[in-house]
């Protein structure tokens, strides 16, 4: 009997902290753990009793690469309690400041923690001496996602503009156009990054998929949808929990969620694009086009392009808000809180983030559930490593070990986020 | 004459950058460092705080001369040791922001951007060894000391910067 060993005790270029585990034994694979010990984080407990209005500037607290994505869920949930619903210029923002985050977490993963992967190198530093101008135009892209948040959302880390009902404060139509220019340099250099990115060596791996995003009538989804599958799924987010749950798992200190009634499921730019290709805006379809990525797109290691394409996106939505932009004559609605249960989804650059509160008629929240999606991928990403592995037995263990890293960085997940809550279970003799 | 940035512009003299979080007790010694300092410098020093994220610390010094780090280390040192180098004349040590949950740490950004020839002139580290890193807000009392001890480094270190910067005016 032979057996061999996959092991990587910390991952490196995730956020937060993690391990992967694959046993093989007599040439099949018997064991696959993405093993996750970042400290669990509580904070749907800690949420309780807080005042409705704070949500969002707690919430965002869960993640600083993507704490637009939880302001906008738990916002979206409060005004679904409250009965509201935001429309027109307040709206655009939200997009736009979304759009900010999109475009500094996608240029982070894309040049620093995933490029790496493909060309070769262990990490950034090495890269960047050999592709010295990649890594530059990486982090001018970054930066340029950075000053959109850093703007709008009122600064760089924790931002705290955003508020249930609007902002506290809008910009002016002056502020935004002197962002026109760099966000113009920026959608290029993300059609760069479309064109350079497609040149790289895929393995040669695909799955069938179940794909989970929101998909909008009229717009590729940020904040609002149903959320739809390529197997029929079709539900309201209303209905979320009534489709898909969360599982504890012992190697994991972050929950598993599954589908109920066929398990593991693909959230984030893969899922995105393949259930939205239609709602694309045109340079970002174009770019798509003209490296011939099709409408549907299911070798995960190619999410590096679809990424690319959703900068572009990104860009090109900014740039659309920022030209049409007319300030309200009010950063917010006044809401007053009622009784009720709200529900936000959302497109965080990873995938769907759901949440949902109860509120009393004071808006004091008495029940909060947050569901990342590094734990809604989670599952996929096990069953990722354990057909790639199963695929490519004759492999060295180094290059194997490699490409298995690279095959969770596919994902970008956010083990920080995805800890943000665990089921304590104490045992006594 | 003051240094030109890659694109030909004018290096402003100083950047402070207090890092940590301060919810994990002495993780939070960098911005307590930088905060205090903001209420003893003149207004124009530009001083911020942030979490370690490494890609924006690149792009947040490549405008100045001079830029003082300050953020809490675990090396295995005793609690409260002071460890300062001079990142333009030796590579960060490994493991020595090991504390980083980032994927991309301030480590990183030191080494990625000395690759692109983007380091400021001259790049000082403060590492404060840290005792507790669990939740809470505040410094264990051997971490508190060395702050004390930091701050009037870090203010020696600025005269010698401003008159530097003085002469080569």
């Amino acid at each position: 009997m032979r057996s061999r060993t996959i092991k990587v005790d910390m991952l490196a270029r995730v956020e937060g902290e993690g391990g992967l585990f694959v046993k093989i034994k007599n040439r099949s694979v018997v064991d696959v753990k993405l093993r996750i010990f970042e400290p669990p984080r509580f904070f749907e407990a800690f949420l309780r009793d807080r005042d409705f209005q704070e949500a969002p500037d707690i919430t965002a607290r869960i993640c600083g690469i993507c704490p637009i994505a939880y302001q906008m869920s738990s916002i979206h949930a409060m005004e679904s309690a409250c009965g509201v619903k935001i429309e027109g210029t307040l709206r655009e923002l939200r997009r736009l400041l979304y759009c900010g985050e999109w475009i500094e977490s996608h240029a982070l993963h894309i040049y620093l923690l995933h490029a790496p992967d493909f060309l070769g190198y262990e990490d950034a530093i090495r890269m960047a001496k050999d592709y010295p101008d990649a890594v530059k135009q990486g982090l001018k892209l970054k930066k340029i996602g950075n000053d959109l948040v850093t703007f709008l959302g009122g600064r760089e880390i924790h931002p705290i503009n955003a508020r249930v009902g609007g902002f506290y404060k809008a910009p002016t139509r002056k502020e935004l156009m002197a962002l026109v220019e760099p966000l113009k340099w920026a959608q290029e250099a993300a059609v760069e990054t479309v064109k350079l990115v497609a040149t790289f060596n895929f393995p040669d791996f695909e799955q069938d998929y179940e794909f989970v995003a929101l998909r909008h009538p009229d717009e590729y989804p940020l904040c609002e949808g149903r959320l739809v599958s390529n197997r029929g799924l079709d539900i309201d987010i209303v209905d979320y929990e009534k489709h898909f749950e969360e599982q504890h798992i012992e190697h994991s200190t972050s929950l598993h969620s599954v589908h109920i009634g066929s398990g593991a499921y693909h959230v984030g730019p893969l899922a995105r694009y393949n259930l939205n290709y239609d709602r694309l805006t045109p340079a970002a379809r174009r770019a798509a086009e003209t490296v011939k990525l099709g409408e549907v797109c299911k070798n995960p290691f190619k999410s590096i392009i679809v990424r690319s394409v959703e900068t572009v996106f990104a860009c090109e939505e900014a740039l659309r808000i920022i030209n049409q932009y007319e300030p309200p004559e009010k950063s917010y609605i006044d809401i007053t809180p009622r009784a009720g249960v709200g529900y936000g989804c959302t497109e965080a650059p990873r995938g769907i983030l759901y949440h949902r509160y109860r509120i009393d008629d004071s808006g004091n929240i008495k029940e909060a559930k947050i569901v990342p999606p590094t734990s809604q991928n989670q599952k996929i990403i096990e069953s990722d490593l354990y057909q790639f592995v199963k695929n490519n037995m004759a492999l060295s263990n180094d290059k194997l070990t490699w490409l298995c890293e690279q095959a969770v960085r596919n994902y970008d997940p956010c083990i920080s986020c995805s800890c943000h809550f665990l089921k304590l279970h104490i045992e006594q003799e | 004459m003051p240094a030109k940035t890659a694109t030909g512009q004018d290096r402003s003299r100083l950047l402070i950058i207090g890092i940590g979080n301060e919810f994990r007790s002495d993780d939070g010694v960098g911005l307590r460092i930088a905060r205090e300092l903001t209420a003893l410098l003149p207004p124009e020093t530009k001083i911020i705080q942030g979490s370690g994220e490494g890609a924006s610390l690149i792009e947040s010094w490549n405008a100045f001369e001079s830029v003082i780090i300050i953020d809490a280390v675990k090396s295995g040192a005793l609690p409260g040791r002071i460890h300062r180098f001079d990142a333009v004349a030796s590579t960060v040590p490994v493991g020595f922001f090991n504390y980083s949950s980032h994927a991309f740490s301030v480590a990183e950004a030191i080494e990625v951007s000395r690759a692109l020839g983007s380091l400021p002139s001259s790049l000082l580290i403060y590492g404060i060894e840290g005792k507790s890193f669990s939740n809470g807000t505040e410094l264990t009392p051997e971490v508190l000391r060395s702050a004390v001890e930091v701050k009037n480094l870090i203010l020696e270190d600025i005269k010698t910067i401003t008159m530097k910067s003085a002469v080569t005016k």
